[in-house]
């Protein structure tokens, strides 16, 4: 004991270095939130979209709704749209049609406020596969540039989020940040994913993509309509897929892609009502879906009319 | 042409005048059910307006005094652009448009249809075609497809009658390579 | 006042050392500080600063998280002789492999961490805090799992070097228990992870039942080969009485795992070569190269002679028993283990992608650097540790009240 009055005199004692430490740890934590804004310590702490209540999800969308009018000089309207009972949308293709013009992908690209370069983010890829195969996609073509389209010996599929019943997707993410919704819809809660990407790894047909910078799209081209869920405009290191056009859907419109194809190749529909178009074609036509047996159940019919 | 259904209205200060007026719309609706009958219900495609290049219309404009010459030929006078391919080999023009009268065009019954019917005359050949078009499950529909505010496109709205063929257009362009984006 | 002794002393031994050791913690520390630029460059511009894109969504930080667990896991196969085959000369250096294991999971999530797009919402995984995708997740599962390993390895020897720096006999009850839970667990670590990549349809390279079999065959292959030279650095630095039976030992077990590992290669290859089907792709693009697209192929057949290499110079008790050819092989061993489970395992379950596309992908400069900054932290972590545990073990560094006349650390050379 005679070493603590000895020690205490010459070195400094162990109180003095933790009330050091502490106030050093105080200063360096005021120091840090004093240069986070009121709202970036909101968007940090928001919860997950599904667990929110109303009074919250009215209060996230007015903030993020200043926060697009700060960052891109546009008003947005940002719909948190529910779904409606008794929907299930399906989506049907008819490849005798698709010519592989690519209209679809930049209807898209038009309509849901995509990154346009650094990543370019294409919802819908168009394959060109060899006429005679079908199924094996290692003989697919994705970059094909002809002068004109279709070209002779070739058909076009065009692949995007399937929007499966049983998708690995929502399975594989760690912290829920996509999920399927009561009308089918495979969406994301872009604010809730921290970017790991199992998502991506876990899709088999590839309608995931990664906004692997801060998008950059051109403000006049900006789609001021959007949902929450859907097409808002997204942020880095956040996954985003097609959400066939949820912000259109729920109101009865039909996605970008159905209305920018020149040939008719693409139908749409409630899978529940039996005198939709997507519910004949079913009926009427062959049809078939993507990799069935993944047992993915995807929503979206590939069928031939001719 | 959609028929729209009478109703009689009741003159109460002529009585006789009433029963003659009650009796001309019962068969006016008569009439109005059972051609609507032999329509098939098709005024529920609420289609646009067939695309005339301008200025066409009305065909009488012209062809009002003008005498039929219904032998088969190619044309050599006026509508020289116009090239025939569909089924040139069996028919020619006065097959689907009405001789007697250029406004109407004719259904191999005899029966004369409006321009914004076209859809009845295509559908007589092409009958698969036409089943898919009325399901919605052919050809393009833009708008809302809940509600009856869907449009339909006629069939000559993708397809040139004389010229139906879809002719090879440019592709929009591809995505980039990823490989192009290394290390940016 | 015996803590603040403790720290003080501790802290002497970090910063005090020899002119080796300066140059050592210089030469991480500089790898660590161009690490934090380039990782600075990627929080700033997005991941896109790397090579990674939607074609080949993982790359080399995915590769070397996979790798460290496999190393994290293999901590155990230095326990199992020791505990189970009452191997004494082992009991040393269980504490160390433990510790070892620590850095090598700290490595680890430091790797998923560098990998995701936003660390800032990693707040997101905490469970009842943000939301964790329990049971369904296999990425979840290994947040539960590696974080568990990773308090239990540290737990394990904080307690056993406390106690014996106070002199005192580690309480068998509660040490042995805790140490047979990690033999499991460390199982379920790299199953976890292998599952992870198992469990998806979407990629049918990686969708064989082969795969977590031959993650924990590869394991505990490159983990004790990594055990043997740390500890033989650490017995020429640190005067750590290791005896080399020890490692023969080890030297031994790993040529078991080895063979286990080449079979099971030999399987796969059968496989995919003998049914030819479409899901040969992966395979062949990694060994012959597809469509024109071959730069993993050197890499991989490189990986595969040093393997192999490898297992004869273990079985055989000569070249075993010999220190030089026991120490090519075992860097032959770490590295080509590395190549076979880090890009020779992630690349090519993303080639050909989904949908049929090619994307070359070989890491850049960023996710070079960031890599090789995570492994100098791991190894300056593990330096630290060894720095104050293996004095407290030789019984250097211990509690005031045994006047022990050497209270420096000794860091001359002793004879094992």
């Amino acid at each position: 004991m005679e070493d603590n009055n000895n020690k205490d005199n010459k070195s400094p004692t162990r109180r003095d270095f933790i009330k050091l430490m502490s106030m050093g740890t105080l200063a360096g934590l005021s120091l840090g939130s004093t240069s986070c804004s009121q709202m970036d310590m909101e968007e940090f702490l928001q919860k997950r979209f599904v667990e929110m209540s109303a009074e919250e999800k009215k209060r996230v969308i007015q903030r993020l709704e200043e926060k697009y009018l700060k960052k891109y000089g546009k008003q947005f309207h940002i719909s948190t749209q529910a779904a409606e009972p008794g929907v299930l949308w399906g989506y049907g293709l008819d490849i005798a049609r698709c010519i592989g013009c690519r209209r679809c992908v930049y209807g898209c690209v038009a309509e849901n406020n995509p990154s346009r370069v650094s990543p370019q983010l294409h919802w819908i890829r168009v394959l060109r596969l060899k006429k005679g195969s079908l199924i094996n996609l290692e003989n697919s073509e994705h970059y094909y540039n002809p002068e004109t389209v279709p070209e002779p010996g070739f058909q076009y599929l065009p692949v995007q989020c399937q929007h499966c019943d049983n998708p690995p997707c929502v399975r594989v993410c760690p912290v829920k940040a996509t999920w399927k919704e009561p009308d089918g819809l495979v969406v994301v809660d872009y604010n809730w994913c921290i970017g790991c990407r199992y998502c991506i790894a876990a899709c088999p047909y590839k309608g995931r993509v990664f906004n692997w910078a801060e998008p950059k799209i051109p403000t006049a081209e900006l789609n001021t309509e959007v949902h929450y869920l859907g097409n808002r405009p997204r942020m880095k290191n956040c996954v985003d897929k097609c959400t066939f056009c949820i912000q259109r859907v729920r109101q009865g419109r039909y996605p970008a892609c159905v209305e920018a194809c020149p040939t008719g190749t693409r139908k749409f529909g409630n899978l529940l009502d039996p005198n939709s178009e997507i519910r004949y074609l079913i009926e009427n036509k062959r049809v078939f879906r993507l990799k069935e047996d993944l047992n993915t159940e995807p929503k979206f019919y590939y069928f031939f009319s001719a | 042409m959609i028929f729209r259904h009478y109703t009689a209205s009741a003159y109460e200060w002529a009585r006789p005048m009433k029963k003659i007026l009650l009796f001309s719309a019962a068969i006016m609706i008569g009439i109005a059910f059972s051609a609507s009958a032999m329509q098939q219900q098709h005024n529920e495609f609420p289609a646009t307006s067939p695309p005339f290049s301008p200025g066409i219309f009305p065909c009488n404009a012209c062809h009002e005094g003008l005498p039929v010459n219904a032998k088969r030929r190619e044309l050599k006078d006026e509508h020289t652009s116009i090239k025939l391919r569909h089924a040139e080999q069996d028919r020619w023009c006065l097959d689907c448009h009405s001789a007697t009268n250029r406004d109407k065009l004719k259904l191999a019954d005899g029966e004369s249809i409006d321009f914004t019917e076209s859809y009845r005359l295509c559908g007589q050949c092409h009958g698969n075609i036409y089943r898919d078009w009325k399901a919605g499950i052919h050809g393009k529909r833009v708008g809302y497809f809940k509600g009856g505010k869907r449009t339909y496109f006629l069939c000559v709205s993708c397809h040139n009658p004389h010229d139906p063929k879809f002719k090879p257009i440019k592709p929009l362009p591809p995505p980039i390579r990823p490989e192009l984006n290394n290390g940016r | 006042m015996e803590a603040w002794r403790f720290f003080k002393r501790t802290v002497h031994m970090v910063f005090f050392g020899t002119k080796g050791y300066y140059l050592w913690c210089a030469f991480l520390l500089t790898i660590i500080g161009v690490a934090i630029a380039f990782y600075m460059k990627q929080l700033e511009g997005g991941l896109i600063v790397t090579n990674m894109r939607d074609q080949v969504s993982w790359g080399l930080y995915i590769g070397n998280f996979t790798y460290l667990v496999g190393v994290a896991a293999a901590a155990v196969l230095l326990v199992i002789p020791a505990y189970i085959y009452h191997f004494n000369p082992i009991k040393e250096i269980v504490v160390l492999g433990e510790l070892l294991a620590a850095s090598a999971i700290i490595m680890a999530l430091m790797f998923v961490i560098a990998d995701l797009g936003r660390p800032d919402r990693f707040w997101h995984v905490i469970p009842f805090i943000g939301i964790l995708s329990f049971p369904d997740s296999l990425l979840a599962w290994d947040v539960v799992v590696l974080n568990g390993y990773l308090i239990l390895n540290t737990i394990v020897p904080i307690y056993i070097l406390v106690k014996t720096y106070f002199g005192k006999e580690p309480n068998k009850k509660f040490v042995i228990p805790l140490v047979l839970l990690s033999i499991p667990w460390a199982v379920g670590i790299h199953t976890v992870t292998a599952f992870l990549y198992n469990g998806l349809g979407a990629r049918p390279f990686w969708n064989a039942s082969i795969l977590a079999p031959r993650f924990l065959a590869s394991a505990f292959c490159s983990g004790p080969a990594m055990a043997i030279i740390i500890f033989q650095v650490l017995r020429k630095t640190a005067g750590m009485k290791i005896k080399n039976e020890a490692l023969f030992k080890v030297a031994e077990l790993i040529a078991y795992a080895m063979f286990i590992n080449l079979f099971l290669l030999g399987a796969e290859i059968f496989k995919e070569y003998y049914s030819a089907t479409i899901h040969l792709a992966p395979m062949e693009y990694l060994y012959q190269g597809l469509h024109g697209h071959d730069s993993l192929v050197p890499w991989i057949w490189s990986a595969l002679i040093m393997n192999v290499t490898a297992f004869v110079i273990f079985l055989i008790p000569r070249t075993r028993k010999n220190l030089i050819t026991l120490n090519i092989a075992s860097v032959f061993l770490i590295v080509g283990v590395w190549i076979e489970k880090g890009l020779g395992l992630i690349v090519p379950g993303f080639i050909p992608d989904t949908l049929g596309e090619i994307y070359e992908y070989l890491p850049n400069i960023t996710e070079i650097a960031v890599s090789l900054g995570i492994w100098a932290f791991g190894l300056l972590i593990f330096t630290l540790f060894m720095r104050i545990a293996i004095p407290i073990q030789r019984g250097d560094f211990i509690h005031s009240k045994y006047n022990h006349v050497v209270v420096e650390p000794q860091y001359d050379k002793i004879k094992p």
